[in-house]
């Protein structure tokens, strides 16, 4: 694929994009803000900033309570951001969506009520050696509780699941797999599908961190024919604080509830509760209505510029990235998977991340550095850390070119 | 000199620069004067733990007075460590106990101080102060 500049500019005009998102205006130290920290967390539309301001000035109201006309249009607003979600994931069903208050949440949900109704000493759950800490310290809690097992599918050097390892790790015993789509340390996108069909086989179902996926790719949860998926609404051009659990109805059902409260009630007597249906169930007390429905404005904003062109948009750009910083001298690409979303995490010889960020942000740049969250995956590489750019769709080639010369600037600098 | 005083030289020293790169430069040659931390000290308890960089930092005591030595992997929180080890270090502990670093604030060096700045400065100030002052109250006892 070429990076020229006409054929960028037909897939999304990113000019007029940025304008979209007024914080892109932001200097720093009297620099142009760049922001190349977007798998922490994304940047917002004014679709959702306005949407933040109509909900408080128009609808602000409980949900599933009252009787009164703003209640109403509070419930009718928070159940439409639902459906709105379920269509972006293509759920069978909008009740399979369950409102949380992001991806840690909707994970330790799962860990907590399936693994109560499921999970048994000697049992195993397997996650991936790419996880993020949100993904591993759940499981480890429900392995110690339950005197169950975790098992970690090891990666090679590029940063990709080792599949045959895997093959060889499934067994009766296995109660849940429990991977990422796209690691959010490495970029690495892994072979969902087969791990899937895979763990199907042999009846184990699997739940997908989507964190890094959903503002990425399209996903189809039917299609995938994922048990479940959690994904955060702040990564995905949406308010903090909210997030969804997507999960099968037949596992759903299945599961107790993860707390007590209102809302997931249907009746109360001192002996004896009964469970509000789905979603209720799930989702105990006065949820984050104002993020919920303005995550629904983050979906229509993604719709309008559409997932596909973002997604062939951010693969030039990280194509363009990797080509740019190739030219540092001593950089060393951390995560070199043939198949990667667009995050480019590298070292400088032995220079500390943290030195290159202070420098970085000296020049207006914001990169992450550090272990991301995934230690054990920094132990993996014998590295104490990363410095990582993560790239939107609002982010640009001119960006680029200058995180190349910041970075040359703090070589110069620190060597 | 005081702690003041020499807190006072160090914001001398800075506003001569006048831009970013001069005093980052400048920090970057304090950690190559920070007085090292003993091959033997430089282990995990003796670690201050911040997020990203780490700091070992040790607490002699001689002739009434704390004498600091330490070492970060990262030069530039190294340098600043240099800088709060050049203030405080030679100091009775009832003065490091007492010492308002307000240089920090003064050479435009206070973000390193925030918490999401996890490089542990903040951490190893809070140390120093609490070597301090576990001295002055064992000498208070003696």
């Amino acid at each position: 694929m070429k990076t020229g500049t006409v054929e960028m500019d037909e897939i999304i005009a990113v000019n007029t994009i940025r304008k979209d998102f007024p914080i892109l205006a932001t200097t720093v130290n009297g620099k142009p803000l760049v922001y190349f920290d977007n798998a922490a967390t994304t940047q917002k539309p004014w679709a959702v900033i306005k949407a933040i301001e109509n909900y408080y000035t128009q609808l602000n109201s409980n949900v599933h309570r009252g009787v009164h006309h703003l209640s109403q249009r509070a419930t009718d607003a928070f159940e439409a951001s639902r459906k709105k979600l379920a269509a972006f994931i293509n759920a069978r069903h909008d009740y399979e969506l369950i409102f949380t208050r992001g991806t840690t949440e909707s994970i330790n949900l799962v860990a907590h009520s399936f693994g109560k109704q499921f999970v048994n000493a000697g049992d195993v759950i397997i996650i991936s050696a790419l996880e993020h800490h949100s993904n591993i310290v759940p499981w480890q809690m429900l392995c110690e509780e339950k005197n169950a097992v975790l098992k970690v599918i090891p990666i090679n050097e590029k940063g990709e699941l080792l599949i045959s390892d895997f093959k060889e790790m499934l067994d009766e015993k296995v109660k849940l797999v429990s991977i990422n789509y796209v690691s959010n340390s490495l970029g690495t996108i892994n072979p969902v599908r087969e791990i899937i069909e895979l763990s199907h086989q042999k009846n184990i179902p699997v739940l997908l961190d989507a964190a890094q996926a959903i503002q990425h790719l399209p996903i189809d949860v039917q299609e995938l024919n994922v048990d479940f998926l959690a994904f955060s609404g702040h990564k995905m051009y949406g308010p903090t604080g909210i997030g969804i659990l997507y999960g099968k109805e037949k596992w759903l059902n299945q599961m107790p509830p993860y707390q007590g409260g209102g809302e997931m009630i249907k009746t109360v007597t001192f002996e004896k509760t009964t469970y509000n249906e789905l979603p209720f169930k799930f989702e105990a007390g006065t949820p984050n209505i104002e993020a919920a429905i303005c995550l629904g404005a983050a979906v229509d904003y993604i719709n309008s510029i559409g997932l596909q062109n973002i997604q062939q948009y951010e693969h030039e750009l990280l194509e363009y990235t990797t080509d740019k910083l190739s030219v540092i001298n001593g950089i060393r690409f951390v995560g070199t998977a043939a198949n990667k979303a667009s995050v480019v995490a590298f070292t400088i010889d032995n220079m500390h991340p943290y030195d290159v960020g202070v420098i970085l942000d000296q020049l207006g740049i914001a990169v992450r550095t550090g272990h991301h969250c995934t230690q054990p995956l920094m132990d993996f590489f014998c590295i104490p850390g990363t410095i990582r750019a993560s790239l939107a769709f609002y982010n640009t080639r001119e960006e680029i070119d200058i995180l190349t010369e910041g970075l040359k600037k703090a070589v110069s600098m620190l060597a | 000199m005081t702690i003041n005083e020499i807190q006072d030289e160090l914001v001398e020293e800075f506003s001569l620069f006048s831009d970013w790169m001069e005093k980052y430069e400048h920090i970057i040659q304090m950690a190559k004067e920070l007085p090292m931390i003993e091959e033997r000290y430089k282990k995990d308890e003796n670690l201050i733990k911040g997020c990203q960089a780490r700091v070992w930092l040790h607490a002699g005591f001689k002739d009434g007075k704390v004498v600091f030595t330490a070492d970060s992997d990262a030069i530039i929180t190294k340098g600043l460590v240099s800088m709060v080890v050049r203030v405080l270090s030679n100091h009775t502990p009832k003065e490091i106990v007492a010492a308002d670093l307000y240089f920090v604030d003064k050479v435009g060096l206070k973000e390193h101080l925030s918490m999401t700045r996890s490089n542990g400065l903040l951490s190893m100030i809070k140390q120093m102060k609490m070597y301090a002052l576990a001295l002055q109250s064992t000498l208070n006892v003696n």
